[in-house]
């Protein structure tokens, strides 16, 4: 495989579930800084896309390199330790904790069986957590117990929870799903402030949102990419208008 | 004063030290030795007990075959002991003199090789605490390394217990059999079977059990407590922010193997014998109802439960020798229908919220009893909402 300077190129990559190919040797690059945002009809394969990279479900054949370092063989805790942070499509927070720990708990210190025995909730920690708390707009709220936010801020602290470990590469799964508008237009700068010492991958489905954001687009259908480029060009693509755009 | 209670409050002691004035204060003026002994050997369980809260309450992985380790712990404490009973002078009727009395009635005619070490009461200690700690890695490190997990993972430590009776009893000349190692007698030369040394081991085994739960308080309150959490809700979110999952879940199990361990010692000293009959499958399933009765979320709980079903075990079948089984039965039954997460459950949502209305209220009537002077009466502080799981909420 080739060595390349994106901060992620997938190559090949394919996954079959008893014979159907999810993933049909799909290539992505996306590069350092960029925002990435992919989206397609139900059953395109955009979830898995995302579960493959992150190790969630193995990958039948192809490579996935991270900073030209293969991924595929690796464990998940080794991807996310070396700078890939997923978000789940439904908010995957802590309800029973307060939002103070979700964050704190997120921190990337103390991660093994006795680091985390010994792991001292000190001031560094506290000024990211806080520092982190401000940016999705909780700083208020660190010692509400999670499950009492409300959908939206959930969402929000689970992407805070990502932004304590500073990774380089995030992976959002459908951000703004059940989202009122004044939410959605929180999120999307939220997404523009945080993009920028990382790269980023949105799946979603809301096209105003998708203008708003994206720096590029991917268009998959059928676990094949069908389009790439600016949103202006992949809304023009006849492919893309009878798949998707036009339904 | 303020800050002793302050201190107590904070780090959620208050329970803490009431069960130790109970067992280190109440029980031993209020009963005799017999009884004092029995409470003993109850509180052995509470190893057990608080184990199965770590692994099972804190951790999501129920485990039963708790009575492998505890079984591990207590005869790795007997082979001590009965080679110290098998002098070649009190065995000189057998044999072969010097070696345990069930090797003689099994025909062998010396000591095998994996007892000769346990000659020595350092070894036999660290055989107590490892030897069931290495059985439990090596089990939960292969089924949660390949993410087997839940139900299965209890069938499996199920059939582990099965295995390991079935190897007890067949292996009679090494391991006494369905008889189990007996006639147990003095500890470096210390006659354990006085009832001076059964108070001392009491007390003994009473601090050892309070030293673990703060040790396991503190496990709690660590990061490792709140990831043992998260990770029962949201696993996989856990496993996504960089934490090998597994290895948690290998300390855990790992962590209440060796508690069970030290109670299994312990239980050894105080009744003075070991069998399979503690290492089987219905005691495991046991074990998981103390902890079940008492809380699976609460440690101090998981002791009460321990006690409670074992008090009425002995009452019941003292009193109704025909019936005691069924009214055990019940007992659990209707325990696990009303109150799911056990008495500590009961206590956090019922008696708790209780206290604080009638705190809040008497301090309102004082304030109105006594009309606002100078210095007004301090303000009650609001009921503090109760977290589903005690000592969540960490002072921040």
């Amino acid at each position: 495989m080739s060595n390349t300077d994106f901060v992620l190129a997938v190559e090949d990559l394919t996954v079959s579930f008893d014979g159907f190919k999810a993933i049909d040797a799909l290539n992505l690059y996306v590069d350092k800084g960029e925002l990435r945002v992919i989206i397609g009809p139900n059953g395109a394969g955009k979830t898995t896309l995302l579960d493959l990279i992150c190790g969630r479900t193995a990958a039948s054949a192809g490579s996935i390199k991270f900073k030209n370092v293969e991924m595929t063989r690796l464990a998940e805790y080794k991807r996310v330790r070396s700078g890939i942070g997923r978000k789940f499509q439904t908010p995957s927070i802590y309800e029973n904790l307060s939002v103070f720990q979700n964050l704190e708990v997120s921190f990337p210190r103390g991660r093994g069986v006795f680091g985390a025995l010994a792991f001292k909730c000190d001031q560094e920690v506290r000024d990211q957590v806080q520092s982190v708390a401000n940016e999705i707009g909780l700083g208020e709220l660190l010692d509400m117990e999670a499950g009492l936010l409300s959908h939206g801020q959930k969402q929000w602290l689970e992407i805070g929870m990502l932004l304590m470990q500073d990774p380089e590469l995030l992976m959002l799964d459908e951000p703004i799903a059940g989202m009122s508008a004044r939410e959605r237009e929180l999120t999307a700068d939220l997404l523009k402030r945080i993009c920028k010492n990382r790269s980023m991958i949105v799946i979603e489905h809301d096209m105003a949102f998708v203008a708003q954001i994206a720096h590029k687009v991917t268009v998959m259908h059928q676990g094949k990419i069908l389009a790439e480029g600016s949103m202006e060009k992949v809304q023009q693509d006849p492919k893309v208008i009878d798949v998707y755009l036009g339904h | 004063m303020n800050k002793i209670k302050a201190f107590i409050d904070q780090r959620g002691l208050g329970s803490f030290l009431i069960l130790a004035a109970l067992i280190l204060v109440v029980f031993p003026l209020a009963m005799d030795i017999f009884r004092l002994n029995l409470v003993g050997k109850y509180l052995t369980y509470g190893f057990v007990a608080i184990g199965l809260v770590m692994c099972w309450g804190y951790g999501g992985v129920l485990s039963l075959g708790q009575g492998v380790f505890f079984g591990l712990g207590g005869y790795a404490m007997a082979m001590f002991l009965k080679l110290e009973a098998s002098d070649p002078i009190s065995t000189k009727i057998q044999s072969t003199p010097g070696i345990p009395d069930f090797m003689d009635w099994n025909q062998l005619t010396a000591l095998p090789l994996w007892w000769e070490p346990f000659k020595y009461l350092p070894f036999a200690l660290v055989a107590v605490l490892l030897v069931p700690t290495l059985l439990a890695f090596v089990i939960s490190f292969a089924m949660f390394k390949r993410r087997v997990g839940g139900v299965y993972f209890a069938i499996i430590t199920q059939a582990v217990a099965l295995i390991m009776t079935v190897l007890i009893i067949g292996q009679q000349g090494y391991t006494g059999g369905v008889n189990g190692i007996t006639d147990l007698k003095t500890l470096l030369g210390w006659d354990i079977r006085t009832n001076s040394a059964k108070y001392i081991l009491y007390f003994a085994n009473a601090l050892l059990l309070l030293g673990c739960i703060y040790f396991c308080l503190w496990v709690q309150k660590s990061k490792l407590g709140t990831l043992l959490l998260a990770m029962r809700d949201k696993e996989d979110r856990v496993r996504f922010s960089g934490y090998d999952v597994s290895m948690f879940k290998v300390f855990a199990f790992c962590l209440a193997a060796m508690l069970s361990a030290i109670g299994g010692a312990m239980f050894t000293l105080q009744v003075g014998f070991m069998s399979p009959s503690f290492v089987g499958i219905v005691p495991s399933i046991e074990m998981v109802i103390f902890a079940a009765v008492g809380g699976r979320m609460s440690l101090i709980g998981a002791v009460y439960g321990a006690l409670l079903v074992n008090f009425g075990k002995t009452y019941f079948s003292e009193s109704f020798p025909d019936l005691w089984l069924f009214l055990m039965a019940s007992l659990f039954i209707g325990v696990v229908m009303a109150f799911p997460n056990g008495l500590a459950g009961v206590y956090t949502s019922h008696v708790k919220p209780w206290l604080a209305r009638r705190k809040a209220t008497q301090a309102k009537s004082q304030a109105l009893a006594v009309p606002p002077a100078d210095n007004p009466p301090p303000a009650s502080p609001p009921p503090a909402k109760e977290a589903e799981v005690p000592g969540l909420i960490r002072a921040t």
